[in-house]
């Protein structure tokens, strides 16, 4: 069965490279397309630990429970875990509320009836916001007569439910199956991170929504919001309220509302997941100039104004005004304790062509070095974001440029080819610095194959350095940039290319067999599918319940 | 030809068919067609429509009356197509106006009721509006095609429709449905219907039944599409091994089987009797006249493993020769369709290998880079071969940014030949093989990627040439795809409207 599996996946390889004018994959037709199934079934991302058994259990829909454990921290007032209980049974039971229900059945010798969770510390963190020190761990426990979810946090039990009911099975009679299991588990990188840009095309919060729920089916726990760049400015700001006004793609049918907003993050929380919002300045800020006079840098052509604008004005006070009232809002608004502060492809040619700017440059005696300018800028950013409480992170250019940074910041690196990034990840963490990984997970740009195995393949901690240096990975981030994606491609693509990233960063290091990896990845996207999400197919193949929302 | 007057003057008695379509009159910027139309001039002046008083007629003169089944569900399509959010109970004034639409048949007037649709537009307050506008249309290919794979995954019946209905929107008149291959075998054959029960994914859910397939047909021709099927062989049957005992040549491992198996076997009588069965039943279930035999990518390595084909070989006179083989199964196969009426179309491979096919088989080109098939065009045209060209258009090959340029500027014709040459060119094919895709990412990678060649194929190459002023155009229909429930991706940055509602 595996030299079977292990030839498609290298003749897949081959026709992606040759793929010009061929009709179709030329493979040897004695080969059997269809995946084969891995003895960790359809767990994905995996477990660190587990230890299966073929001993197995009924689950039925009149008898089954999942319920806080006597000893639980939690109780029936913990709402997040009250809704994960009803979601997973959902989940578990294909929406039992459209089957048939057998009333007043008791439970057999060879039925699980109950899945105990039990939160085992004092603070169950229940009505908190999730961190980047969460405890995530949990241990699941299937065995009769119940079944026992033990988990510090609930962020830990919200993961043990995903696993619990990706152990769940179906026989060839219909009977849902769970078999004798134990597993320890927690994640090997804390910031596991997706981020999607509602700037260059407006995502609808039903998009943001369906995308959140399809993260914790893969244990991620960072939502990136990329909100506003160049292209549109859809956060509706209190405070600023011209600048969704003027700066959005329409005012109201193209804007998130506080309402919106809060709804996305307390979405998020249910599930475990951190929403750290992206206000990137000084550069990609082209709408923020629509509701905001003065805020950008007036271009000139020759001596006069050009009618263009570039980055934000470095040198005027009302910039940094305008931009500790902004960012107080944010941080009010935003619960989590990091914000995404950009950074990143500062273009100077404006900046060079302004007269006032090309004088404040003499001023302050930085030559013509404008990297001077952007750090003079990021640096009283910083300051100003930093009388909120909130940390920070930023894209590489800012470390790049030399700009004092506090401790806990940190850097995210996405620049480059490989060996390049691997250098940088090892100049930052040498420099003390946090830092995360997007640089191989670029899933905007696509091509035709297989290429999750390429974003399977890399490892954010793959470069020269200390141990000292390789705990200061916090994680990755798989990044799908908007300007060729809208709700109307946004999850097919992102799933379950997305999954393979997942799994990179849950999972052990060692974690890397790639046609087991294919196996588990096929069902889970078929799990995935049957959860109603249109998550795109690995190769040929089929799903019992293929995606009906057409 | 489309008018659009105030008044209706001009009446033309040679035109067969004749729709009046009334409309308010009243005033504001005309939004493109897609594909462009070959003739257009319009106007500023401008025509408010009123839902409540807009109708669509049958001309007196027309050939065509009410009880026309294409052009009745036509109007009701249509209606809602062009006044998307309208609620009746809307009260604005009335003032009678009309539009004329005149086409020989019924399949001209569905291509003009879709470009007098797209001549609607709305303004900021909802109100509908059309410009003075005059145009008269043909395609330029008679053949537009759309490749979809059922065999690498299934597509749910309601996903072809779907298909069906933005196929139309681009003016696409050929669905190629490439129904089976080695990966599974979902059309249910009433002759043999083990094919299916061994040979589907699953027996039960991933076929298509009689009546499923009878719906798409029906589905289709009400919008102006021909339904080609392919059954390929003698490759790619894997999967109809299955259901069919002895129909795949088994494959040898020094003296014994190994247990494989490959193509169709061509030595046995009991193929050919098999062969005709299927292709009687399948000509009786799809009335297009044309049916798609495959005859591609036929490997030859099981064949030459097998003492009997070997024999059978050396009784024929073949040598070693396998081409020769293949040759023999495909004319073999080509008759037994002739017998059946239907004209074949077949895979370029079958050219390659052999010519003793009959006149009218038309080949399908799909391999190479431009240099390449732009020679084979040549090759086969001269032979006095119709073709139609696949090959820059397979769109399952997908890459980052906006590919769909390269599909835009294809030159169908551009190649060494005669004038008589050209004219074999009867079209062109957008392909989407399955491998990588099914209903999860069907629409969005089909749509508007497809459109580029659908304007390839319908305009005057002249007037089209620029990719530039096409891309403002085509952002503008993608964004009235979207508003038709149509799933379509975005080209590059930027906002629709109404954009897509779902996930």
């Amino acid at each position: 069965m595996l030299t079977c599996l292990k030839f498609v996946v290298l003749l897949l390889l081959l026709s992606s490279r040759s793929c010009d004018g061929l009709q179709f994959n030329d493979i040897d037709e004695e080969v059997e397309l269809v995946a084969q199934s891995s003895r960790y079934g359809s767990l994905w991302p995996l477990p660190q630990k587990v230890q299966l058994s073929d001993v197995s259990f009924k689950l039925t829909t009149s008898s089954f429970r999942i319920v806080d454990a006597k000893e639980s921290s939690a109780g029936p007032s913990c709402s997040l875990l009250q809704n994960a209980y009803r979601r997973y049974y959902d989940y578990i039971f294909e929406n039992a509320k459209k089957s048939w229900q057998a009333k007043g059945k008791r439970t057999g010798p060879s039925e699980l009836g109950e899945l105990q969770v039990w939160i085992t510390s004092a603070d169950s963190e229940c009505d908190g916001y999730p961190s980047v020190t969460s405890d995530e761990s949990y241990e699941l426990t299937v065995n009769q007569p119940f079944a026992v979810l033990k988990a510090p946090k609930v962020w830990g039990a919200l993961h043990g439910l995903e696993t619990f009911s990706q152990l769940v099975y179906k026989d060839e009679f219909g009977t849902k199956n769970i078999n004798q299991t134990t597993i320890s588990d927690f994640p090997r990188f804390a910031h596991r991170g997706i981020l999607l840009d509602s700037s260059r095309h407006f995502l609808p919060i039903k998009v943001i929504l369906a995308n959140l729920e399809t993260m914790a089916m893969n244990k991620f726990n960072v939502f990136h919001w990329h909100i506003v760049d160049d292209q549109s400015f859809p956060y509706l700001s209190r405070t600023f309220p011209q600048l969704s006004q003027k700066g959005a793609y329409h005012p109201y049918t193209h804007v998130y509302t506080p309402a919106d907003v809060k709804m996305v993050i307390e979405f998020a929380r249910l599930r475990g997941i951190r929403v750290v919002p992206e206000y990137d300045t000084p550069g990609h800020t082209q709408s923020w100039g629509k509701g905001q006079a003065d805020l950008l840098t007036p271009c000139y052509a020759g001596s006069k104004p050009s009618g263009a604008f570039g980055p934000v004005n470095p040198i005027l006070n009302t910039t940094y005004d305008f931009m500790t009232q902004f960012f107080k809002e944010i941080s009010t608004v935003f619960p989590d304790a990091y914000i995404h502060l950009g950074g990143d492809e500062v273009d100077f040619t404006c900046w060079k062509s302004n007269p006032d700017i090309q004088k404040f440059m003499e001023q302050q005696g930085f030559g013509q070095d404008y990297s001077k300018l952007e750090s003079f800028y990021i640096q009283k950013l910083l300051n100003i974001v930093s009388t909120t409480n909130k940390g920070y992170m930023i894209w590489q250019e800012v470390f790049d440029n030399g700009v004092k940074l506090k401790p806990d910041t940190v850097i995210h690196v996405w620049k480059g080819n490989a060996q390049q990034y691997k250098n940088e990840m090892a100049n930052v963490t040498s420099s003390g610095y946090q830092t995360l990984l997007s640089t191989p997970w670029y899933l905007n740009r696509i091509s035709y194959g297989q290429d999750w195995q390429g974003f399977y393949k890399a490892d954010p901690q793959d470069f020269k350095g200390t141990e000292e240096q390789k705990k200061l990975v916090i994680g990755g981030e798989a990044c799908l940039w908007g300007e060729y994606v809208d709700a109307t491609n946004l999850t097919p693509r992102l799933w379950p290319r997305a999954s393979a990233v997942a799994e990179r960063l849950w999972s052990a290091k060692d974690v890397t067999d790639i046609s087991d990896a294919f196996n588990r990845l096929s069902a889970h996207r078929c799990r995935m599918v049957e959860r109603d999400i249109p998550a795109e197919p690995l190769f040929s193949s089929y799903c019992p319940h293929e995606y009906k929302g057409v | 030809s489309i008018r659009i007057i105030k008044k209706y003057t001009c009446l033309n008695m040679n035109y067969l068919l004749l729709i009046m379509i009334h409309i308010g009159v009243g005033l504001h910027a005309v939004g493109g067609v897609w594909p462009m139309p070959q003739i257009s001039a319009s106007s500023p002046e401008q025509y408010p429509l009123n839902p409540e008083a807009f109708y669509f007629e049958y001309g007196r003169q027309s050939e065509a009356q009410p009880g026309c089944s294409v052009l009745d569900a036509a109007f009701k399509r249509y209606f809602s197509l062009i006044f998307p959010d309208y609620f009746p109970g809307d009260n604005l004034s009335v003032c009678a106006g009309q539009a004329s639409l005149k086409a020989e048949t019924v399949w001209g007037a569905l291509r003009g009721l879709e470009t007098f649709s797209q001549l609607v537009y709305q303004d900021d307050f909802g109100s509908f509006f059309v410009n003075k506008t005059d145009i008269e249309d043909f395609p330029r290919f008679q053949f537009r095609g759309i490749l979809l794979d059922t065999s690498r995954h299934y597509l749910p019946v309601q996903a072809i429709l779907k298909t069906l209905d933005a196929m139309a929107y681009s003016k696409f008149n050929v669905f190629h449905w490439h129904i089976v291959d080695d990966p599974s075998f979902p059309y249910q054959s009433q002759t043999f219907p083990d094919l299916s029960a061994k040979g589907a994914f699953h027996p039960m859910t991933h076929i298509y039944t009689q009546t499923d397939v009878q719906r798409v047909i029906s589905y289709a021709r009400l919008r102006g599409i021909r339904v080609l099927p392919e059954f390929d062989s003698p490759g790619h049957t894997q999967s109809w091994g299955k259901g069919q005992s002895d129909l795949l040549t088994p494959c040898y491992k020094g003296g014994t089987p190994s247990g494989a198996f490959g193509p169709v076997n061509p030595t046995l009588p009991s193929t050919y009797q098999f062969i005709a069965r299927l292709f009687k039943e399948v000509s009786s279930v799809f009335p297009d006249s044309y049916i798609h035999l495959g005859g591609d990518e036929v490997n030859f390595f099981c064949w030459k493993s097998n003492p009997d084909v070997r024999a059978f070989m050396q009784k024929m006179g073949f040598g070693t020769d396998f081409t020769k083989l293949e040759a023999f199964y495909m004319e073999s196969i080509v008759n037994i369709t002739s017998t059946l009426n239907k004209t074949a179309i077949v895979w370029q491979d079958v050219f390659d290998y052999h010519e003793r096919i009959p006149e009218d088989t038309v080949l399908h080109i799909w391999k190479g880079v431009p240099y390449d098939y732009t020679k084979e065009l040549s090759r086969i045209t001269k032979a006095g071969k119709r073709v139609v060209l696949a090959a820059p258009w397979y769109i399952n090959h997908i890459a980052y940014g906006q590919d769909w340029r390269k599909s835009y500027t294809v030159q169908p014709l551009n190649f060494s030949g005669t004038e008589e040459q050209k004219k074999l060119v009867i079209g062109g094919e957008v392909c989407m093989w399955g491998e990588y895709v099914d209903a999860t990412n069907l629409t969005p990678r089909l749509w508007p990627r497809a459109s580029a060649a659908a304007e390839r194929l319908w305009s005057d190459e002249k007037q089209t040439s620029s990719v530039e002023k096409a891309f403002p155009r085509l952002q503008d229909f993608r964004c009235k795809l979207l508003r038709r429930g149509i799933q379509a991706e975005p080209l590059y940055v930027g906002h629709c409207r109404h954009e897509y509602q779902g996930i």
